[in-house]
């Protein structure tokens, strides 16, 4: 799809997808050296995240479901403070209440990461709600997975968001497609009988996009009309992003099957040796786009190395701030319980 | 001050619960324009039991909002809507249809504030009709309150007369926390005297309804008035001086007064409108065992509902709610052979 993208916001999107997968990557490494309880990637899905936060301004709310890391990143959250939180340290940006599943950060307006993957869509609604009731031209993104369908709330949350135009992005990520050796993980897929997921959406007379989510000018294009359309006070719009499964969560499959992405690999595939080269240089929504701008001249391959490499130094720097972060005080759970 | 426009607010100031907290709601309503009633049939219909009558008329469709039956999405919603600014109160019809409500409630509005380190508030009340009375049947007659009071983050308010309705539900309308309103139907048209102006009663403050020495009766909701005839002819038939303590809040409860009274009258019965079994009666007991057990003459006494399925005919449910005779018989066995 032609990219409607300028030059910033093409560099843009390409750093927070090299930020959320270098995250990631070092992710999996800080578990080998950590006791923590879960983490699910969202490697393979970068291109979704990093361009749907592009159509959003400051004052929009967002809010997730557990394969939260890109779309927290994306957004534009500390990855220190992340790693805090994720190893359940002071710094974190809940102080060690909530870890991977339950990040949440206020300035960056991002309200909810729920364990119940259903339950961010019933929450999104209110934020919409809300926002509609303000009057001051806010939207709702809510990203969730095809599983989420499965949980009826969903159904009825977006019953209501139909009937009340609300200003909410439904954002539902299909990563059930094509999964990478998913038996080996064990790890489940969405069973949802209708053919096409946005179809339910339709049924309920949500205006319903079918877009690849590993194709940033795609998605860009979709949410763009999207974001603007409910803005606009148009009510709610579906959009349902493919994009092929990585593997790797914790702890059904603690592991990085693909291996330590090399930017390099989008111009030598000789790289690539591995079991699952074909589908990187297939559906790696990172390798795509740096294919892509490559040819069409966005930045040199030095540039590329320059930017990868600040990033995973600001990684770097990220993993030590939150493994230098205190544990906090056994005594301080007991705090905080009711709002004053 | 509510609009001529509700019909049934009452000027002699002797109102009922229902229209106290009607009341409650149009001031609330009044003096914040982030205050907004959601639920079924709550809107243009008034409520089914007429409970919200009149505020669709005076706040518009903007602000008193009719739903779908989709009772999960509801409460989600004004969850969400309570974390983006809002301050929802949102009905559940009947307190059973809580059961449809309880992954929102639970494991989001109850966790929100703590888990987000205090980033979010969930400023909400939600306000259901709960017990037994008219042959309802077995799904819109429990009173599923010990459920809630058991679940950290969640406040649990349980009014027993007009007056603490209304300053209780003003109260929970301020609260920066999710706030279970439950009323009693069969307390609705209950009337007493309801001052007027701004009477905000502080949730987690019990209050003792009659004084004794003797023995203290322990309830909440519509138990306190059974504690409170009990409590007449204990004093009239046995002589016994008994103290009725209402609970007013379960959730936070308010032990100083519970463990007070013990310490005054030695003895204590725990009277419920809900199961026995794992229920507020023996989380009181517990406590005043924990905290003041040398003050005690005699062993802590229970009536609670039995552990059945509200049943429907009239006679059978009338097993359900503790009555005053058995009250009286109860608490006439704390005295042995004196009484």
């Amino acid at each position: 799809m032609t990219n409607s993208l300028n030059i910033e916001q093409n560099l843009a999107i390409l750093d927070r997808m090299l930020l959320i997968r270098r995250f990631e990557e070092m992710l999996i490494d800080l578990d080998q050296d950590h006791d923590f309880g879960h983490y699910h990637l969202y490697i393979g899905e970068e291109a979704t995240g990093a361009t749907v936060v592009e159509s959003l301004i400051p004052t929009d709310l967002l809010l997730t479901t557990w394969r939260n890391h890109g779309h927290l990143l994306a957004r534009g959250t500390n990855p220190g403070r992340m790693v805090a939180e994720i190893l359940g340290r002071v710094d974190g940006y809940n102080k060690g209440r909530g870890g991977t599943l339950h990040l949440t950060d206020r300035e960056a307006g991002f309200l909810s990461t729920s364990g119940l993957v259903g339950g961010a869509v019933g929450l999104a609604a209110g934020a919409g709600f809300a926002l509609k009731q303000a009057g001051e031209g806010n939207i709702c993104v809510v990203f969730f997975g095809d599983g989420s369908l499965e949980e009826g709330v969903v159904f009825e949350a977006m019953n209501l968001a139909s009937l009340w135009s609300l200003p909410v992005l439904f954002m539902c990520e299909n990563n059930n497609s094509g999964a990478i050796s998913a038996q080996e993980g064990g790890f489940p897929s969405s069973e949802i009988a209708a053919s096409q997921i946005s179809d339910i959406p339709k049924s309920l007379n949500i205006n319903s996009k079918l877009v690849d989510g590993a194709d940033v000018a795609a998605v860009h294009t979709v949410v763009t009309e999207a974001v603007s359309n409910i803005r606009s006070g148009n009510g709610p719009v579906f959009v349902e992003a493919y994009s092929e499964r990585w593997p790797g969560s914790r702890p059904l499959w603690p592991e990085q099957a693909t291996g330590v992405t090399q930017v390099a690999s989008a111009w030598d595939e000789s790289l690539l040796t591995g079991e699952h080269k074909e589908w990187i240089i297939e559906f790696d929504p990172l390798i795509r786009f740096i294919r892509n701008q490559l040819a069409e001249g966005l930045f040199s391959k030095d540039e590329l190395f320059d930017r990868d490499r600040k990033i995973q130094t600001q990684i770097t720097e990220a993993r030590a701030f939150g493994e230098a972060s205190a544990l906090p005080d056994p005594q301080s759970a007991l705090d905080g319980v009711f709002a004053a | 001050m509510p609009p001529d426009s509700s019909a049934n607010i009452q000027s002699d100031r002797n109102i009922t619960l229902k229209a106290a907290v009607l009341e409650a709601m149009f001031e609330e309503m009044k003096c914040d324009e982030n205050v907004v009633l959601i639920g079924e049939d709550v809107g243009a219909a008034g409520g089914v039991f007429k409970q919200t009558e009149g505020l669709f008329e005076t706040f518009g469709a903007d602000r008193v909002i009719d739903t779908p039956i989709s009772e999960s999405a509801i409460f989600g919603l004004s969850v969400g809507a309570a974390m983006a600014g809002s301050r929802p109160i949102v009905e559940v019809m009947f307190g059973d249809f809580l059961t449809l409500v309880m992954d929102q409630l639970v494991n989001q509005a109850a966790k929100v504030h703590y888990m987000s380190a205090g980033g979010f508030n969930v400023p909400l009340v939600l306000r259901t009709g709960i017990g037994i009375g008219g042959s309802l049947g077995p799904q819109h007659s429990q009173s599923l309150h010990s459920w809630l009071a058991h679940i950290p983050g969640l406040k649990v308010v349980m009014p027993s007369s007009a007056a603490d309705a209304k300053g209780l539900f003003k109260a929970a309308v301020r609260d920066n926390n999710p706030v279970i309103f439950m009323e009693d139907r069969m307390t609705y048209n209950l009337k007493e005297h309801v001052p007027t102006g701004e009477k905000i009663i502080p949730l987690a403050s019990a209050a003792v309804k009659r004084k004794g020495v003797e023995v203290t009766i322990f309830a909440i909701s519509r138990a306190v008035h059974t504690a409170l005839a009990a409590a007449e002819i204990l004093l009239e038939e046995k002589n016994i001086s008994t103290e009725v303590v209402d609970l007013r809040t379960l959730a936070p409860l308010d032990v100083e007064t519970i463990v007070s009274s013990v310490r005054k009258t030695g003895r204590a019965i725990v009277l419920d409108g809900g199961y026995k079994s794992f229920g507020i009666t023996g989380e009181i007991a517990a406590t005043i065992g924990e905290l003041v057990f040398d003050y005690l003459d005699a062993p802590v006494m229970r009536l609670a509902a039995p552990d059945i399925p509200v049943p429907y005919s009239p006679s059978l449910e009338s097993l359900m709610v503790p009555s005053v005779d058995q009250v009286v018989a109860k608490v006439s066995t704390m005295f042995g052979d004196s009484v």
